[in-house]
């Protein structure tokens, strides 16, 4: 399969992929890691009539802790996310989904920012940033805005992004405290889009849990932030009767589909497990830290 | 466009569409076939090939993109008339079987044994799993992995002394 005509240009500064952006706009497309983007315009869902390759623009790519956030710059290959020190050592919900995107080939090359603006709603990403409750840093030719991520993910291949913008960063709140995640993704096979992923998050004071975030993946046509299920953990001690009435919580606003993949109710079965199995699993990190 | 890389070792250029796939220019401009196209929708892993060491699928990849980069291909895994470690032992331990998915699973365990020269089975297992063998199965090529780890291994040592 060959992806239709485009021009294609690979700027080696930020400035000169914004400037070109600015001029082509909505006819131009951002090539990040490809992974996405190259398949689609193999199967002509996508036809650009220019590619802006930012693969050479440097400093898309660090990552590291600032005095209140983790930063990971939007260029971050899921691999180096996932086997990243600072990620491994304090934030486990990243290293685990950073190790469980489709397969390691494709992990080299994808990229954070390119997932999420693709916004496959059986995508993890989507689901991460929504338990950790991070901001998205978008830059266009002489400006820069932040979203927070709920705001961001709009619907299947929809996010808040403007033709002219480029995603570059993603703000992480750092904890005050202990903190914990975990991300459960049930998939068929490797490379797989998840038939059901939960990301969990858990900040606690104490022996009780201070902030929670749950994020849903492939429950409905976007990456899903269960708010209820959130509040309901938020000032208690864990048990497992709590992490049952989080799950019940959380499948609430479930809407997935009977497809090849399972049906829903199958889904809406693996999704309470996978919530309870993740706050035990984020808890048990926490209180280790 | 002009596009020029070192590809096992020796400079190779080309005047391509951007819309080229890097599995294309491999194959159809530069004639080398070891490179496969199994799937050609980045499920498979024949196509796989190392840019700058780090192995990725050709066929979701441009060859406008590998412009001033390295490359190595099954073909450069050879010295000379000397066959790479890993190929020996994939020919000594069965590893092959049909051989269609061979050079991308010794490429990605090259690039393996490099980072981790003592992997265990199942960082083996890790490793491979964005390669796909429909022969009846990976054993032999776990195997192969796993000896040509502790071959490498041996000469290094051997080396030192």
């Amino acid at each position: 399969m060959y992806p239709p005509k485009f021009d294609y240009a690979a700027p080696t500064t930020l400035d000169d992929a914004l400037a070109l952006l600015a001029e082509h706009g909505e006819e131009a497309k951002i090539l990040a890691g490809g992974q996405s983007l190259i398949p689609m315009l193999k199967l002509r869902f996508a036809g650009p009539d220019m590619l802006i390759d930012i693969n050479r623009v440097e400093g898309l790519d660090t990552l590291e802790e600032t005095a209140d956030h983790l930063i990971i710059g939007g260029m971050c290959r899921h691999n180096i996310i996932g086997h990243h020190s600072i990620i491994e050592q304090k934030w486990p919900v990243f290293a685990e989904a950073g190790k469980l995107i489709a397969d390691p080939l494709v992990r080299n090359m994808g990229t954070i920012a390119g997932s999420l603006v693709h916004a496959d709603p059986q995508a993890d990403w989507g689901s991460v940033l929504l338990a950790v409750d991070a901001e998205i840093v978008v830059k266009k030719k002489g400006g820069e805005r932040s979203i927070n991520i709920d705001d961001f993910l709009h619907g299947i291949f929809e996010t808040a992004i403007e033709p002219d913008e480029i995603l570059t960063e993603i703000r992480v709140p750092k904890p005050k405290g202990k903190s914990g995640g975990a991300y459960l993704k049930m998939e068929r096979k490797v490379g797989d889009f998840a038939t059901a992923g939960v990301a969990v998050f858990v900040e606690m004071d104490g022996d009780t849990i201070k902030q929670a975030g749950l994020g849903l993946t492939a429950m409905g046509t976007r990456n899903l932030k269960a708010k209820e299920a959130e509040d309901a953990l938020k000032g208690e001690k864990p048990s497992p009767e709590l992490y049952a009435k989080a799950a019940d919580l959380a499948a609430k606003i479930c809407n997935p589909k009977d497809d090849t993949r399972g049906s829903a109710e199958y889904k809406l079965s693996v999704v309470r497990t996978y919530v309870q199995r993740g706050l035990e699993r984020a808890v048990n990190f926490a209180q280790k830290a | 466009m002009k596009i020029e890389f070192e590809l096992n070792g020796k400079q190779v250029s080309g005047d391509v569409e951007p819309r080229t796939l890097l599995v294309h220019f491999i194959r159809e401009h530069l004639g080398l076939t070891g490179t496969h196209i199994g799937c050609d929708s980045s499920h498979c892993g024949a196509c796989t090939v190392l840019v700058d060491g780090t192995p990725l699928k050709s066929c979701t990849y441009l060859a406008v993109m590998a412009n001033g980069r390295s490359l190595t291909t099954v073909e450069g895994l050879k010295q000379g008339p000397k066959l790479h470690v890993i190929q020996e032992e994939f020919k000594e331990n069965h590893g092959l079987q049909c051989g269609y998915c061979t050079p991308g699973m010794m490429l990605v365990g090259k690039a393996l044994l490099e980072k981790n020269p003592e992997p265990t089975e199942e960082e083996i297992r890790f490793a491979i799993s964005g390669n796909i063998c429909r022969c009846t199965g990976y054993q032999n090529i776990v195997k192969s992995i796993q000896a040509a780890g502790r071959r490498m291994k041996e000469e290094a040592t051997e080396a030192a002394e």
